[in-house]
């Protein structure tokens, strides 16, 4: 690691003026291990975790989460649990319960990509960490890597498991920058790699995220998400689902999907929402909307199953979020 | 390993078989088979208020003043040169104190490679280490920093400025193959078993199964990093706290390296935070005591996870063939088994996959013999039942499948090709009632509810599949075990031996069996392990440390009744008897014969003025090794679900059933078991090492991504023993440390075919293989 | 500025890239937090950081400044050990004992997270306010403390009778 200097933000505004010529550091759940790597050489740390970690209910029956909260917090959070089980539980999916305590929702949607070639400073080239380098990835260990939404410079996946859920939740992110604050929907947040792969989120220099916000959400009450991984537990996901929905008259009057595990952002499942606007719910249509959404899906070497995954996944989470027990 | 050594180890083999069973070792069951006390007793580890408040000190905790830091910078390319190397930016770093590379390492001799002949060789590999510009493996340490922090020293390391000209490797399992290397011998075994024409055989078999089965590379992952600290006193005198699983070999081994007197050199290792046939001598500890001895103060070296990786080598991967014809009874009448496995030229780890295909059946012929296939990689190593571990995998697979094909119950078929004696060698087994071990554990399991058709049993998405398996691990005590026992005037005694305590209970057990053997009760025995200046224990390695040091104890024991027997004179209760008349007992020697002739040692000792009385022995020769068959067998059972949306596997329950003779204490030995099983499950679903075939490097150094199994993982698992003592042991106790993952994998492997259908035949059976 | 290890005040490092895990063993000698990965992946290093559970060896030992870390040598009150640590023994959740600092000190957190109904990935219904202890409960929450020797029963079981015996 190299030498670094560590400062605190004591408000908001001191470090949007610190993050111009340093890096935000949160739970340090993922830099600090980048920075061991090498992956990440920043010279000059900003702690923002004294930051606005407070869940509040906003007028309009949303929630507004500030960045420096914890991801334990918002899982264990009553409002969550009740209103958006489906964050919760993804949340709960992600890491283990000492990366949880210390990872801070602001981290966690900046959180790198897992693949091993971008963690191999000494061995590998990758066009995420050095633009233009070439990807060695590429003909290599690909089983984790993206089969929606990639680029030929880089099939990276986005591994946080609550972005997905925020994603199927329409959350938003607030920003705060030198030139005011702004707000991007969280499927905008992050970027897709094109020939840019370095270039991950939409934050600029000198921005800092402030809050999260979601809006109310009629889904609590048949919404859910289901990981698929390696291990039972502690592993970053295959694929896993994120969705919400409600019914009417028999009927799917509104549905949410993300996948997670599939594309280098979490990925909002539009193609399959919309297949199943006003669709008597039922494993046919439910298999017939995934494989529209996964239509365009390009598997690499060693993750073709992900896409069968995918669509079974999704369809036995519909199949049981459609469940009369619900 | 060669002809020659074929040669030797047959004839003696041929000689002790006519040799009456009173002349050798074993030859009259050990005494305290029938008359144990603490041996056999549940008990907790003696170490187990040190472990749990984190007051045990682990080799990386020895403070000291001045103590500097070391890292190793490893070659990203798997074969050619260093053509360019620039050191001046990471020496001026803050805090560096040295960077060794090949232009100032001392001139050193590679460690012996690891012997079937010589045991105190220990080397992985004959590799020169850090002595020229050539890299012969991706990995392959090319400096170490030493600076003032851990910090510092890592920074400074991503300082070095190194230029490489790239050769072509070998890096290739597949090409590589048609150049492949046979060897004579395979460990103390011949390669080829030819018995009968068996590929004929199977060409007329009433039944048969012919498959390849694939295993993957792995690594050990011991918890605790590979580390030591280092002291030099002056240029002549070294002390190493080392994490290592062969404490005296290492010393003798170092010794010769560094020039020093065997006396002058110290290695301390009281703990050591799990090992698996990892934490032997390798690279590293070299690197660090030749640059500690540069810098002239004491250094400590920590691994990396991901030096550990790169550097310290795993299980082979191997590509197996096995094939096996039946008669209509189900009767083998062919066993062919062969395939192969890496291991560098210069290296000396056969994965010897074929052992457990040796001893567990019999059949009409056998056509045994594997391959070597020569890579650019880091030596391979022993892993937790080398061999049989994976060659359990495929065989077991095959019987399952051999039974499938013939619909009968697999067990069933097993049992029916039972062996009465040896099926190769024709030696008799010491002890043997696996078909009792497969019996009670199959009536525990509730195997009768298994259904034999797969795919028949649902639970919701779910599927339910019960498999089994059998191992066979073969018995082991090294040559050269020697221990100590003190018998002070208080009455108590203090045994002390180098062997090493990784958590196998070694210290406890040890503790239990000297008191029975010293007549005394635990509370009165200390059991000094973990240094070299102690009597010389072999490795830790091959399930054979419990017997090895039990032989050595023994051996002592006898000498210290001549010692008592002469101290006692003739004033004493048992003037006049000799010493075959006399044992210990009852805190004292007394008559075999005649229990009121007695005299406790604290008495004996005050009689002749002495304080204490120690003597040194040296355990006997393990011919029963070669006399008999001893394996230590299991059967293991498996109930799973596979999800029909997901083909996530879920173990349920899980189930050894082992025949390993005396078990000297459940509590830890049931952990043994568990912890073995517990590594078969990693084995059979999870654990890979990415091994990237392109430039040879592994590609998941890290415990995130290379995946041994977590809590939710792993049931809550039964063990079970028939816990007949073995008359040729010491003790009557054979291993137990590496039967329990073998067979674990063929177990889940036929379980999840018995769910789905499917039969994987590959590891790691992860759920892509099965959508 | 300072930190509050095991109720004493000790400096922070000078070196801002000094791990917390590093502080404790190599500044401080407290070397019962083990390092087994420095790669966030295996739960030896896990420390009570003012009371939650945390990894020593992704924490920087200035982010610690200021607030309190219980150790494995300060989790006991007095000589004695914990319940956990007996429990421990009893069942024999160890072998090697390196993980094993790591696992009672996530354990004791796990305890308390388990007491305020704290829901888990496996906790069927997240609304309730309390969660039942169960063994996949524990295992769940356990599971990013890993084990080579393979003692999970022996842990597991610890755990529980100390989970069931609070309760009682």
């Amino acid at each position: 690691m190299n030498p670094v200097s560590y400062q605190r933000a004591s408000s908001l505004s001191e470090a949007v003026q610190m993050a111009e010529t340093s890096r935000l550091l949160g739970g340090g759940t993922n830099l600090v291990d980048l920075m061991r790597k090498g992956v990440e050489q920043p010279s000059r740390l900003t702690d923002v975790t004294a930051l606005s970690a407070a869940i509040e209910e906003t007028g309009s029956g949303g929630l507004l989460i500030g960045a420096a909260a914890r991801n334990s917090t918002v899982a264990a959070h009553p409002l969550v649990r009740t209103r958006y089980p489906m964050l919760s539980r993804a949340i709960l999916a992600g890491a283990s319960a000492q990366v949880r305590n210390m990872a801070t929702v602001g981290g966690n949607l900046m959180q790198r990509t897992r693949c091993l070639y971008f963690a191999d400073v000494a061995g590998s080239r990758c066009n995420k960490r050095e633009p233009g380098t070439g990807c060695d990835a590429a003909g290599g260990f690909d089983r984790y890597h993206a089969i929606l939404g990639a680029s030929s410079a880089c099939t990276a996946t986005h591994p946080s498991d609550m972005c997905v859920a925020l994603a199927a939740l329409d959350a938003s992110v607030r920003i705060a920058g030198p030139a005011g604050e702004r707000t991007v929907p969280l499927v905008d947040f992050h970027r897709l790699p094109g020939d840019r792969p370095d270039l991950e989120t939409v934050l600029e220099l000198g921005e800092v995220i402030e809050t999260i916000e979601i809006p109310a959400s009629p889904f609590a009450a048949r919404s859910g998400y289901r990981k698929v991984r390696d291990r039972a537990s502690y592993a970053f996901a295959l694929v896993s689902v994120a969705s919400g929905l409600t019914l009417r008259e028999g009927r799917i009057d509104e549905a949410r999907i993300a996948f997670g595990g599939v594309a280098p952002k979490p990925w909002r499942a539009h193609r399959a929402e919309a297949a199943l606007r006003g669709a008597v719910p039922s494993a046919e249509a439910f298999m017939a909307a995934a494989a529209l959404e996964l239509a365009d899906a390009a598997p690499l070497a060693g993750n073709a199953f992900k896409i069968e995954l995918a669509k079974r996944t999704l369809s036995a989470v519909l199949t049981d979020l459609t469940g009369d027990d619900r | 390993m060669s002809k020659v050594q074929n040669a030797i180890v047959g004839s003696v083999r041929t000689v002790l078989g006519w040799m009456p069973s009173q002349w050798l070792p074993g030859g009259t069951p050990d005494p305290l088979i029938e008359r144990r006390a603490a041996i056999g007793r549940q008990a907790s580890r003696l170490d187990g208020p040190l472990k749990v408040a984190g007051r045990a000190r682990f080799a990386a905790e020895v403070a000291a003043e001045r103590l500097s830091y070391a890292t190793l910078v490893h070659s990203p390319i798997a074969r050619g040169r260093i053509t360019q190397l620039d050191a001046s930016a990471a020496e001026g770093a803050p805090g560096v104190i040295l960077v060794l590379t090949h232009r100032t390492m001392p001139r050193i001799e590679s460690p012996a490679l690891i012997s079937m002949s010589d045991f105190s060789a220990v080397g992985n590999s004959d590799l020169p280490i850090l002595q020229d510009a050539e890299i012969r493996y991706n990995g392959q340490v090319v400096a170490v920093v030493v600076a003032e922090s851990q910090e510092q020293a890592d920074h400074a390391a991503s300082l070095l400025a190194i230029s490489y000209a790239r050769a072509e490797p070998a890096t290739r399992f597949e090409e590589a193959k048609a150049k492949s290397r046979t060897l004579d011998s395979l460990l103390i075994e011949r390669n080829h078993v030819s018995v009968g024409k068996a590929e004929r055989e199977l060409a007329q078999a009433a039944y048969c199964v012919d498959n390849l089965y694939r295993t993957p590379w792995q690594n050990h992952n011991a918890i605790e990093l590979h580390a030591l600290t280092v002291f030099w006193e002056g240029e002549d005198a070294l002390t190493v706290h080392d994490a290592t699983q062969m404490i005296a070999p290492s010393a003798a081994v170092l010794a010769k390296i560094f020039g020093l007197k065997k006396d002058r050199i110290r290695v301390l290792s009281p703990f050591v935070g799990g090992g698996f046939g990892g934490k032997g001598l390798w690279d590293h500890q070299i690197l660090a005591i030749a640059a500690a001895r540069i810098v002239g103060r004491p250094l400590r070296l920590v691994l990396s996870r991901e030096s550990v990786y790169r550097i310290i080598g795993g299980r082979s991967p191997t590509e197996q063939r096995v094939a096996i014809g039946a008669d209509a009874d189900g009767r083998f009448t062919a066993l062919i088994h062969g395939g192969h496995s890496v291991m560098p030229t210069y290296g000396a780890c056969p994965e010897a996959y074929t052992l457990g295909s040796r001893a567990l059946y019999r059949a009409k012929s056998f056509e045994i013999l594997q391959h070597h296939v020569d890579l650019d990689v880091v030596p391979n190593t022993f892993m937790r039942a080398p061999g049989e571990a994976i060659g359990s995998f495929a065989l077991e697979s095959a019987v399952d499948e051999l039974a499938h094909s013939m619909g009968i119950d697999p067990i069933e078929l097993r049992l029916r090709n039972e062996p009465e004696r040896h099926p190769i060698s024709g030696a008799p087994f010491s002890q043997h009632a696996r078909r009792q071990a497969f019996t009670d554990g199959a009536k525990r399991f509730g195997w009768e509810r298994r259904v034999p058709e797969p795919g028949a049993r649902r639970d919701g998405e779910w599927r339910i599949g019960m498999g089994c398996a059998t191992g066979s691990f073969p018995y082991a005590r090294m040559p050269g075990a020697s221990a100590r026992i003190t018998l002070r005037r208080d009455g108590s005694a203090v045994v002390a031996c180098s062997a090493q305590e990784m958590g196998m209970g070694t210290s406890t057990v040890q503790t239990q069996h000297a008191a029975d053997r010293l007549g005394l009760s635990v509370s009165e025995v200390t059991f000094e392990l973990g240094d070299s200046a102690l009597p010389a224990a072999p490795m830790a390695g091959g399930s054979s440390q419990t017997a090895s040091v039990a032989g050595a104890i023994i051996a002592a024991a006898e000498k210290l009744v001549g010692e008592l027997v002469r101290l006692a004179g003739n004033d004493s209760p048992i003037a006049g008897l000799r010493a075959g008349e006399v044992r210990l007992v009852d805190g004292g020697v007394g008559s075999i014969e005649d229990a009121r002739r007695h005299e406790a040692y604290s008495s004996i000792l005050a009689r002749a003025g002495r304080d204490e009385i120690s003597v040194t022995a040296t355990g006997k020769p393990p011919l029963e090794m070669l006399k008999y068959a001893m394996h230590s067998t299991s059967a293991v059972f498996c109930e799973l679900r596979v999800s029909d949306v997901t083909a996530e596997i879920r173990v349920d329950r899980l189930l050894g059933s082992f025949d390993c003779g005396t078990i000297l204490n459940p509590q830890t030995a049931t952990s043994q078991f568990k912890g073995g099983m517990i590594m078969g499950l990693g084995l059979a679903l999870t654990e890979e090492t990415l091994f990237d075939e392109r430039n040879g490097r592994i590609m998941n150094p890290s415990l995130a991504d290379y995946h041994i199994p977590v809590h939710l993982d792993v049931p809550e698992i039964e063990v079970i023993w028939t816990g007949i003592p073995d008359p040729r042991s010491p003790l009557g106790a054979r291993g137990i440390g590496e039967i329990g993952i073998t067979g674990v994998a063929a177990a889940v492997a036929n379980a999840v075919f018995n769910a789905t259908g499917k039969r994987v035949r590959e590891l790691p059976i992860t759920l892509d293989k099965l959508l | 500025m300072t930190i509050r290890v095991n109720g004493t005040e000790v400096a922070s490092p000078d070196d801002a890239r000094v791990s917390l895990l590093d502080h404790l063993r190599e500044g401080l000698h407290l070397t019962g937090t083990k390092v087994g990965c420095n790669q966030g992946a295996c739960g030896a290093c896990t420390v009570l950081l003012d009371g939650q559970r945390v990894l020593s060896c992704l924490t920087l030992a200035v982010q610690a400044d200021g607030r309190e870390v219980t150790t494995i040598e300060g989790l006991s009150e007095g000589d004695g050990l914990h319940p956990l640590q007996s429990a421990f023994i009893e069942h024999d959740g160890f072998q090697c004992g390196y993980c094993t600092p790591g696992q009672i000190c996530a354990a004791s957190a796990m305890l308390r997270e388990l007491a305020e109904g704290v829901p888990s990935y496996v906790t069927a219904d997240l609304a309730q306010e309390h969660v039942s202890v169960s063994r996949e409960e524990i295992r769940e929450r356990m599971s990013g403390n890993l084990c080579r020797c393979g003692a999970h029963n022996g842990i597991v079981d610890a755990i529980f009778q100390v989970a069931t015996e609070k309760a009682a």
